[in-house]
């Protein structure tokens, strides 16, 4: 929002397709009451500066019959001289299958989450990779066991219309 | 056995929707563009906090104009948003909706025979609310080429000796057409220059797409003159809460409150305390749902206009009034079957006042990927009209 509390076109845009990226152009350009160029080309410039950065599918693995299983690992780490934290952040997010890196504030310096097919994957991981290196001091591992809510989409309930079919 | 029952009720023409509303209901996988509520759960942290009400084992009656806390909130939320200032201890009344606000402002306020003028198309209350409250009530029957919006001409044109109350719906149910500021300066004129008094329900004021709402109390020598009407239920999401509030001088305020506590005692107690989390924190939900109301709005008119329905741009609430004169059908036929042919549930026009013949109320209190599949069935019906009358 800029100073007058006018949103710009871009932030329309970015809070649409944020929750559904799949939005047809057309219908976008009508909903935000623009034309169908201006949105295009304002998609593909903010694709430029890296602004939208991906296009991602948001999924309930749990309710496919495929076994994953995810982590939540906190790690501490000692940042090197010169080198501070980005250098220790890129060693761990190199790894494919590091999902995210986080530098967070609080009681440890890390969050890193990981997918894997099982336990022992991600243990593994943890062992052989992560802990080993030189900078990390310890290592937290917190195993999802069920997720509730994911980007803003509550995954355990499907919500009904619950209204009148008619009311005044 | 002596018939039970007053002669004034039983007058009293049952709910237009009423008779539309059982046939849908007979119907079963019918998509609906019917409601008149918002499609959104109440925010979670208002509703939270009538749970933590409840929790808290604040259970008991309020004080009959409502909780101290809520006018307050209340008179501080109406300076903010529309630049009216109300005394909290004696002008402000919580009430059992905005529906109860309409009711005992039109029984404190008129005497037998006194006319209550109603602009149509218009909610469905207010016509018997007046009877019941003894007066007469005169319908001004607003017009397509005027955006529905009620001007001063008309105004003029229906005022009597006998004319003691005008009803001002806007943003209106069910036609969507807001009043702006010179279209309510205009009818301000009249209204002061024959000393009759407004009921001006704003239930809607917060679904306005076309700059801020005005309110005519905060116009000059208006708010002694006008009762406002506001409520929770379509800016928070909170109709089932049934919760609303009128404000006015106190002279009229002290009449209502009467009536409000001998029938009613007070509003909900639990819905008062979630009532003032809306209006301390619920601003930002506000304009999320205005958006996500503004954008289908815009992805209505566009269909419409793909299918060369005739339709002006409303501007308020979340309704739209297309009009069906066309296809030479009455509304309630066109209704009737298209709900039979197209399973799409829409209400005629004529619910809401004979001059409504002719229009649909069409709701977009609906998820978009909902009122797609309603607009592709609403084309298709189109067509097969339009062909079988080549």
């Amino acid at each position: 929002m800029n100073s007058k509390g006018m949103v710009s076109m871009r932030e329309k845009i970015l809070t649409y397709i944020e929750r559904n990226s799949r939005v047809d152009l057309k219908d976008l350009a009508i909903l935000l009451g623009t034309d169908e160029a201006t949105i295009a080309n304002e998609i593909a410039q903010m694709e430029k500066e890296g602004v939208i950065c991906g296009y991602h599918t948001l999924i309930d693995w749990d309710k496919t019959g495929s076994e994953k299983v995810t982590a939540l690992i906190e790690v501490k780490v000692t940042p090197q001289r010169g080198l501070g934290f980005d250098k220790i952040a890129e060693r761990i997010y190199n790894y494919p299958e590091v999902d995210s890196v986080y530098l967070i504030s609080g009681g440890f310096d890390f969050m890193v989450t990981i997918e894997g097919k099982t336990m022992r994957d991600v243990a593994q991981f943890v062992s052989d990779k992560l802990s080993p290196q030189e900078s990390v001091l310890s290592t937290a591992t917190h195993f999802i066991l069920k997720k509730y809510k994911d980007h803003g989409t509550v995954m355990v309930r499907q919500s009904k219309d619950e209204r009148m079919l008619i009311t005044p | 056995m002596r018939n039970p029952l007053s002669d004034t009720i039983v007058n009293v023409k049952p709910s237009g929707i009423r008779k539309f509303f059982d046939l849908v209901s007979e119907m079963k996988d019918a998509i609906s563009l019917g409601v008149g509520e918002p499609d959104f759960d109440t925010p979670w942290h208002i509703r939270d906090e009538g749970i933590y009400s409840l929790e808290k084992g604040q259970t008991f009656y309020t004080s009959n104009a409502g909780l101290k806390e809520l006018k307050e909130e209340i008179a501080d939320y109406l300076k903010r948003r529309v630049h009216v200032e109300y005394d909290p201890a004696d002008e402000i009344v919580v009430t059992v909706g905005g529906s109860e606000g309409i009711d005992i402002a039109m029984r404190a306020m008129l005497n037998p025979g006194e006319e209550v003028l109603i602009p149509q198309p218009s909610y469905v209350s207010y016509e018997p609310c007046a009877i019941l409250a003894g007066g007469k009530p005169v319908i001004i029957e607003l017009k397509e080429e005027n955006e529905f919006r009620l001007t001063a001409e008309e105004l003029l044109e229906a005022i009597t000796d006998k004319t003691k109350l005008l009803v001002l719906p806007f943003p209106n149910n069910p036609t969507g057409a807001i009043m702006e500021k010179e279209d309510l300066e205009a009818v301000a004129k009249v209204i002061i220059e024959k000393d009759i008094f407004v009921l001006s329900d704003e239930i809607y004021s917060e679904l306005s797409y076309k700059g801020e709402h005005v309110s005519i109390a905060s116009l000059p020598g208006m708010q002694e003159r006008t009762i406002l009407i506001n409520g929770f239920s379509k800016a928070y999401a909170m109709t089932g809460w049934r919760l609303g509030y009128a404000c006015g001088p106190q002279k009229i305020i002290e009449q209502m409150l009467k009536i409000h506590q001998f029938a009613i005692m007070c509003a909900p107690t639990t819905s008062q305390y979630a009532a003032v989390e809306a209006l301390r924190n619920g601003d930002g939900d506000v304009v999320k749902m205005r958006e996500a109301y503004d954008q289908r709005r815009r992805y209505l008119m566009h269909a419409f206009k793909e299918m060369g329905l005739r339709c002006f741009e409303p501007y308020g609430a979340f309704y739209v009034f297309p009009c069906i004169k066309e296809f030479g059908m009455t509304s309630e036929e066109f209704a009737g079957r298209f709900l039979e042919e197209e399973k799409v549930a829409v209400v005629p026009g004529t619910a809401f006042g004979d001059c409504g013949e002719g229009f649909l109320r069409i709701s977009y209190a609906y998820s978009l990927d909902n009122l797609k599949i309603a607009l592709e069935r609403l084309q298709r019906f189109v067509q097969h009209l339009r062909e079988e009358r080549k």
